[in-house]
């Protein structure tokens, strides 16, 4: 199969702060090569003055095929982008395309407020590179995609949100290029439009044939879209192959943030009765914190005197501090010396995202010791496996429940 | 095994290309799109307004109107000619220049978000700019009729106005090389916006509009004749009322201006095209 898309040793850097290299004779030297169209060389190779965006970044892209982006936020995906759009020039490297390419950075680019949805239909197309004609042609798919049909004479400034993402994105997906890029425009609307954002963009794929390259941080429609899968690390390209194995070594290389702590006597967090001495994370199986991972969390106190009636009360909160549970040990009888607890964390309860626990000790049921509040702070992956929703599923828990059926 | 030949690829992404280059068939590719530019400027601009496009009409005739209060007041000549008709046709001639060279100015920074989302040839921009200004001209040029009509007994259009064309074509090359030079200046120096503003209603004083250039002697005249635009306004005027101090160096060294201009101005586009999206 042929390439369509051949990026080679492609480079992106940024001066930082001001603009220009700093002198009028540099500057206009510089003027004068890049009129002559030589490549660009960076005045200043200093560490503290350049941004490396994106470097010596090489793949191929093959007709038809599905290829992801991923990494981090700041890996360089939508700068790599922007480049493969002509909305900026690489500094150095170059990419060679057979094909019109038609990219979704955002939707209702150049939308106009006061023009009315039918207008703006057109002048969107055109931006997009679509001909009088072909919009003219697609018009009332267009306008039926979107179900904006009532609206499609008013002002897009009268829509509500959620329509003028509607009828944006129902223009670009009826743009008909070779290639096309997005850019996580399913991050924006609701869950109905992000089901048909997916499904338009697998059917352009598979049924159209239709080279796609699509960049995002969520896995799952990244798994389902995609045939090959490129993992960009600081701007470099750090792996290629298929989805489950490069999306694995994304988890791993940027494990689920997680904390131990350790204190000496001298630091310890507490007061005359109790403190702090460590706080891990133990994983049941495997390296990464998954929602179908169990996994306890280990604690080692120093007691400073005895307790007829000792209990743990150990509570979640998600980083935003929204409380998620509270758990709380049996009583037991301590003794004064080291203390170790650990809290099982079953399987298919949590739900995704980020944690931080507080554990109390407790007298008798009911009088506080001491509160070590955040001790420490986990992330939890999601690792669902269907292929039909991708969109959050929220809740403080998503416990694996029985269900009667009929 | 894919051939590596450059007639294989429909576009090979460069970290410089050329400045000299334009890509017509691109330009030609986009054709539609210049035409809802043009269209987005006069339909959108008017949408919720009292006026609507009359408002082509209002400013040249308001400023005709000071214009004839301020000249009455100077004692301003205006060369035998009915003074509105001569402050009318100056105006409508440097209207189309002052425009083209204050809106195409603005062609990055004003677009700079829809710029940073999506590709489409930049210089559409400008070029839909100088249409739809050509279309406001044209607005203008109609308001001159009748009152060429009414002041007939005194005036003597001639066979210049076939040249009127080419005026207006010439008027625009100034215009746009000049805006595009000050867009690709802006890139980086945004303040330069606002020099082009007061710096073209202070051009207006150097151009022989509010008084003829037959007013001016010696080393006064010299100095006007240096204005390119001045030969321009001259040779419209003088087509229409049939008094006008140009020559045909004059005419020459603003043609030859113009086509210089545009071509400075081309070249500081496009090299700022690929990149000031770093920039601006």
């Amino acid at each position: 199969m042929d390439n369509v898309i051949k990026v080679e040793e492609v480079s992106k850097i940024y001066k930082l702060g001001q603009i220009g290299s700093g002198t009028l004779g540099q500057d206009v030297q510089l003027y004068i090569d890049r009129l002559r169209g030589k490549e660009h060389v960076a005045a200043s190779e200093n560490d503290e003055d350049i941004h490396i965006a994106l470097q010596d970044v090489s793949f191929d892209v093959k007709d038809g095929q599905a290829m992801g982006i991923i990494g981090k936020n700041g890996a360089g995906k939508s700068t790599l982008l922007k480049i493969l759009s002509r909305i900026t020039a690489p500094t150095s490297g170059r990419i060679k395309i057979k094909g019109r390419i038609a990219s979704l950075l955002e939707v209702g680019t150049g939308f106009h407020p006061d023009l009315s949805g039918k207008e703006n239909i057109y002048l969107n197309g055109a931006i997009l590179g679509m001909s009088k004609a072909e919009v003219k042609s697609k018009f009332d798919e267009i306008v039926e995609f979107s179900g904006v049909s009532k609206f499609i004479e008013t002002p897009v400034k009268r829509y509500s949100s959620g329509m003028y993402v509607r009828l944006a994105f129902a223009v670009a997906a009826h743009l008909e290029p070779e290639i096309l890029i997005v850019d996580e425009v399913l991050a924006v609307g609701d869950a109905d439009f992000q089901k048909k954002c997916l499904g338009k963009m697998k059917d352009v794929s598979n049924n159209q044939g239709r080279t796609v390259l699509f960049v995002s941080h969520n896995m799952e429609a990244v798994k389902n879209l995609c045939s090959q899968v490129v993992l960009l690390e600081k701007g470099k390209l750090v792996e290629i192959g298929n989805p489950t194995t490069v999306i694995n070594t994304y988890f791993r290389r940027n494990t689920n943030y997680f904390s131990h702590v350790n204190y000496d006597a001298a630091n310890a967090p507490g007061n005359e009765k109790i403190a702090l001495r460590s706080a891990d994370i133990e994983i049941a199986n495997g390296e990464v914190l998954e929602i179908t991972t169990g996994f306890v969390i280990n604690f080692e106190f120093d007691l400073k005197c005895d307790f007829e009636e000792f209990n743990y009360s150990l509570n979640v909160f998600s980083v935003t501090g929204q409380h998620i549970f509270n758990s709380q040990s049996h009583s037991f009888k301590a003794s004064k010396g080291k203390l170790r607890a650990g809290c099982i964390i079953p399987p298919d309860l949590m739900n995704n995202g980020d944690y931080t626990i507080s554990i109390l000790a407790v007298s008798k049921e009911s009088i506080c010791i001491y509160n070590f509040e955040s001790v420490l702070r986990f992330e939890i992956f999601d690792n669902r496996k269907s292929d039909k929703w991708f969109g959050e599923i929220g809740g403080a828990v998503r416990p694996k429940l029985d269900w009667k059926i009929g | 095994m894919s051939a590596e030949a450059k007639g294989e690829w429909t576009q090979v992404i460069e970290p410089t290309e050329s400045a000299f280059r334009i890509n017509f068939s691109e330009l030609w590719r986009y054709r539609d799109l210049v035409a809802l530019f043009v269209r987005r400027d006069f339909i959108a601009a008017y949408k919720q307004t009292v006026l609507g496009p009359t408002w082509h009409i209002i400013q040249p005739i308001f400023t005709t109107m000071v214009y004839y209060f301020f000249g009455s007041i100077a004692k301003l000549s205006t060369d035998g000619v009915p003074s509105v008709l001569f402050y009318l046709t100056g105006i409508v001639a440097w209207n189309y220049f002052s425009s083209c060279l204050t809106k195409t100015s603005n062609t990055f920074v004003g677009n700079s978000t829809i710029f940073g989302k999506v590709f489409f040839p930049r210089l559409t921009v400008p070029i839909s700019t100088v249409i739809s200004n050509l279309l406001s001209f044209g607005i203008q040029f109609l308001i001159i009729i009748p009152f060429l009509i009414y002041f007939r007994g005194s005036i003597h259009p001639n066979l210049y106005i076939l040249f009127i064309p080419v005026v207006v074509v010439l008027l625009a090359f100034m215009g746009l090389g000049f805006g595009l030079i000050v867009s690709a200046l802006t890139t980086r120096y945004r303040d330069l916006t606002y020099l082009v503003g007061f710096g073209v209603q202070l051009a207006v004083y150097a151009t022989p509009i509010i008084y003829p250039l037959s007013m001016l002697k010696g080393k006064w005249r010299s100095l006007a004749s240096f204005n390119p635009v001045t030969a321009l306004t001259e040779v419209f005027r003088y087509a229409l009322v049939g008094k006008g101090t140009f020559s045909a160096e004059s005419l020459t060294y603003s043609a030859i201006f113009s086509v210089v201009i545009l071509c400075i101005g081309i070249i500081a586009f496009n090299s700022s095209e690929k990149t000031f999206m770093d920039t601006v």
